[in-house]
């Protein structure tokens, strides 16, 4: 069977050893946004959320979104997440056109490359720990001993094996997100979006999820997008991009 | 996944899940006692139907009767010599004419053989109803003041005078110049002792004695129905006074039907009925047996064209006939009864859509976020229109064991229904005023046969399958709406609606 997972035009470099102030860093893209526009409608009212957007984004690399609110973070994520499609300009992950890309390809890269970190864990409440986990094989034909092992092991990965079978009501907020994390690593995407990751948790708790999200960036060379309020979440990051008024700029390297 | 999901919403959502199914039960289970009870009345018909015109009858021939035909009523006529002198001088006086049953009207018997000349015609076989009228009673001896006759006890043409003069009449049934007269009426069916296969008897069976014979023809012997029989306290053996003759009881017979009598009260050779009526080969009624069931219309309308004077009825048009409670629990439960399970079943779906539909929107996070990880729209609706099913399968499941619980204690309780299915269509005006004698008159003849039938509500398989597919139909109708509703969701939007 042909592998269709989202490869970028030339291996990564590992993320270590990329150039975070240069654009590509000299590996290849993960995400090519040129000329992007995403404009809402609110009643009679046009509101314009990405104006123009430009961005190259480096396989591998680790990315700070920072902005005010309304700014326009939620929205680029939505882009790089193929949850959306913008109103003008394109919009690449890897080989892939997400802009000309139909609902259901949206929802098979989604599926196949893309990992996605909440805010608020956004675990299914009746599910236990494992099977949420288990909810991203997607398309369903995974057979369910072996879902049911990479679940385990993922939750193991995030030092959560004792809490299989926990419901996310008997869990902790840090539990519940390192849950959320092992839903987004179990299926192996090639890239990791985290919106907000920590903003529902105490420091202490913070910092537990920052190091557990930097170091499987590091330890499986995806490439994580952090949007975040959190300064010093976002200096964690290779590459810090700030997005106001639907336009990006380069807040540069990590201080 | 599928089921694990499934089953975790629907036992993690117990109120909605408890509302839908319960709503989907009560459909369920008043479409299954409806279907039921219409089913066991329409049963209760047939039965009826069958306790008068006989199993195998496909069509029966009457003829209607002249609006005055029957004149002014049953009249019994003594001469100055009939009855019996007592010794106190009481006189007793007793007659019995069998004559057609009021609004019976009779025709030739050569309607029979224009009958088996129609094609189609499997058997055949006639009958004439008739009506056995008695009177007894003791009258008063009116010879004693001299001035008697038939003025005493009433006024005499000649006045007060005439009055005063009159010794009081003595003897009687009470001994003081008092009068009692007992008037007895019951149903007599004449029929060919040698037909079997089509007639009124082919729903009987035989309880006691013999049945009739072709050898039986002209003889004067009877067959009686065991309810009549048990109330007149006749046996076989004994003898009972038709027409003013004397006929041997040979056997006893009752419905096959539980729920029923049968047509009449007593049985004769119809040559015999016709010579004790006076009836000379007349008929009243022909019952003929089709050959093939899907041809009786076309049967009905030829032999309509063979006896244009004829009534032709089909079973579904004597269907229409039988009235009493048992016709009105048919009207309930065919109009009421089935509009109210439409609306029911109608409210249920809508109940079950409403909440699901509610159900969606209260996990619009939630959907929201198993798109965001890739699930695709079809997979989505699959799941919200599986918990659907399953919650209209527990609706059905449940509404099936309260509707067979209802039909259980209607069957339990089997209450009574009367029903009398009109064997003779009387015209306008037909009958009149009963005759009075003595100052009693007549009880009014009745040109139905009356019953009482016990409803009996059967099981059917096919309507259980049709009501666990109604809920099943339920529930995919609500998971279609709901699953639209969530396929429908953008993952951007969804999520936006809980950040």
């Amino acid at each position: 069977m042909t592998d269709t997972r989202t490869t970028p035009t030339t291996a990564p470099t590992a993320a270590s050893e990329t150039d975070p102030t240069t654009a590509s860093g000299g590996t290849a893209p993960m995400y090519t946004l040129t000329a992007v526009t995403k404009t809402y409608q609110q009643k009679k009212r046009t509101v314009k959320a990405l104006d123009g957007v430009d961005l190259v984004i480096p396989a591998g690399q680790m990315v700070a979104i920072q902005g005010p609110t309304g700014g326009g973070k939620s929205t680029l994520l939505q882009m790089l997440g193929a949850l959306d499609r913008p109103t003008s300009g394109t919009v690449g992950l890897g080989d892939s056109d997400l802009s000309a890309a139909g609902h259901r390809a949206l929802a098979a890269a989604r599926a196949r490359d893309i990992g996605f970190v909440f805010q608020g864990f956004n675990l299914i409440p009746t599910l236990s720990a494992a099977e949420n986990v288990e909810t991203a094989f997607a398309d369903g034909s995974t057979p369910r001993a072996e879902r049911r092992a990479k679940a385990e092991a993922a939750l193991a990965s995030v030092g959560l094996a004792e809490r299989a079978g926990h419901l996310p009501s008997e869990l902790s907020g840090g539990q519940q997100q390192r849950v959320a994390i092992a839903r987004a690593l179990v299926k192996e995407p090639t890239v990791l979006l985290a919106d907000e990751p920590t903003g529902s948790l105490d420091e202490a708790t913070r910092d537990e999820i920052m190091d557990l999200l930097e170091g499987v960036w590091r330890d499986r060379g995806l490439t994580l997008v952090i949007v975040t309020h959190d300064s010093d979440v976002a200096r964690r990051a290779q590459r810090r991009l700030c997005i106001a008024d639907g336009r990006v700029a380069e807040l540069g390297p990590a201080a | 996944m599928f089921l694990t999901y499934l089953l975790r919403e629907l036992s993690n959502r117990r109120k909605q899940t408890v509302i839908i199914a319960a709503g989907m039960a009560l459909a369920i289970a008043l479409v299954i006692v409806v279907s039921g009870v219409a089913a066991g009345v329409k049963n209760a018909q047939s039965s009826v139907l069958e306790s008068v015109y006989g199993v195998g009858t496909d069509v029966t021939i009457t003829q209607t009767a002249e609006p005055g035909a029957d004149g002014p009523g049953q009249r019994f006529a003594f001469g100055s010599g009939d009855g019996t002198t007592t010794d106190d001088g009481s006189t007793e006086v007793a007659q019995s004419t069998l004559s057609a049953a009021r609004g019976t009207a009779t025709f030739d018997s050569s309607a029979l053989t224009t009958v088996e000349g129609v094609e189609g015609v499997s058997a055949v076989t006639a009958t004439l109803s008739l009506q056995n009228s008695s009177f007894s009673g003791t009258l008063p001896d009116f010879s004693q003041g001299g001035a008697g006759g038939a003025g005493a006890g009433g006024t005499t043409s000649d006045g007060a005078d005439a009055g005063a003069q009159a010794a009081p009449p003595t003897g009687g049934a009470d001994g003081a110049g008092g009068s009692a007269f007992d008037v007895d009426q019951f149903s007599v069916t004449g029929l060919d002792p040698a037909a079997d296969a089509v007639g009124p008897l082919t729903s009987a069976s035989l309880v006691d004695g013999r049945s009739f014979t072709a050898d039986d023809a002209g003889a004067d012997v009877v067959v009686l129905d065991q309810t009549y029989a048990v109330s007149a306290e006749l046996a076989v053996g004994d003898t009972v006074s038709v027409g003013g003759t004397d006929f041997a009881v040979i056997g006893i017979v009752a419905s096959t039907s539980s729920d029923a009598a049968t047509a009449s009260d007593a049985y004769m050779p119809l040559d015999t009925a016709q010579a004790v009526s006076g009836l000379t080969d007349q008929i009243s009624d022909v019952y003929v047996t089709a050959a093939s069931a899907s041809g009786v219309d076309a049967l009905k309308a030829d032999l309509q064209a063979a006896l244009p004077d004829a009534t032709v009825s089909t079973q579904s048009d004597l269907a229409s006939s039988v009235s009493g409670s048992l016709s009105t629990a048919s009207d309930l439960i065919g109009k009421l009864g089935t509009w109210l399970s439409v609306v029911v079943l109608a409210a249920a779906f809508l109940i079950a859509i409403l909440f699901t539909v509610s159900g969606v929107s209260r996990r619009t996070r939630e959907f929201g976020t198993l798109k965001a990880i890739g699930w695709s729209n079809a997979r989505i609706t699959r799941q919200v229109a599986g918990e659907s099913l399953v919650q209209g399968l527990i609706g059905g499941v449940v509404g099936v064991a309260v509707g067979l619980l209802g039909i259980l204690v209607v069957n339990i309780v089997a209450p009574t229904l009367s029903a009398a299915a009109t064997t003779e269509a009387a015209g306008p005006g037909a009958g009149g005023p009963g005759s009075a004698a003595g100052g009693g008159g007549f009880a009014q003849q009745v040109t139905q046969a009356t019953t009482d039938v016990a409803l009996h509500v059967p099981v059917a398989p096919s309507v259980v399958l049709l009501a666990v597919g109604l809920a099943v139909l339920g529930g995919l109708l609500a998971g279609a709406v709901g699953g639209w509703r969530a396929s429908r969701l953008r993952p951007a939007e969804a999520l936006r609606s809980v950040a």
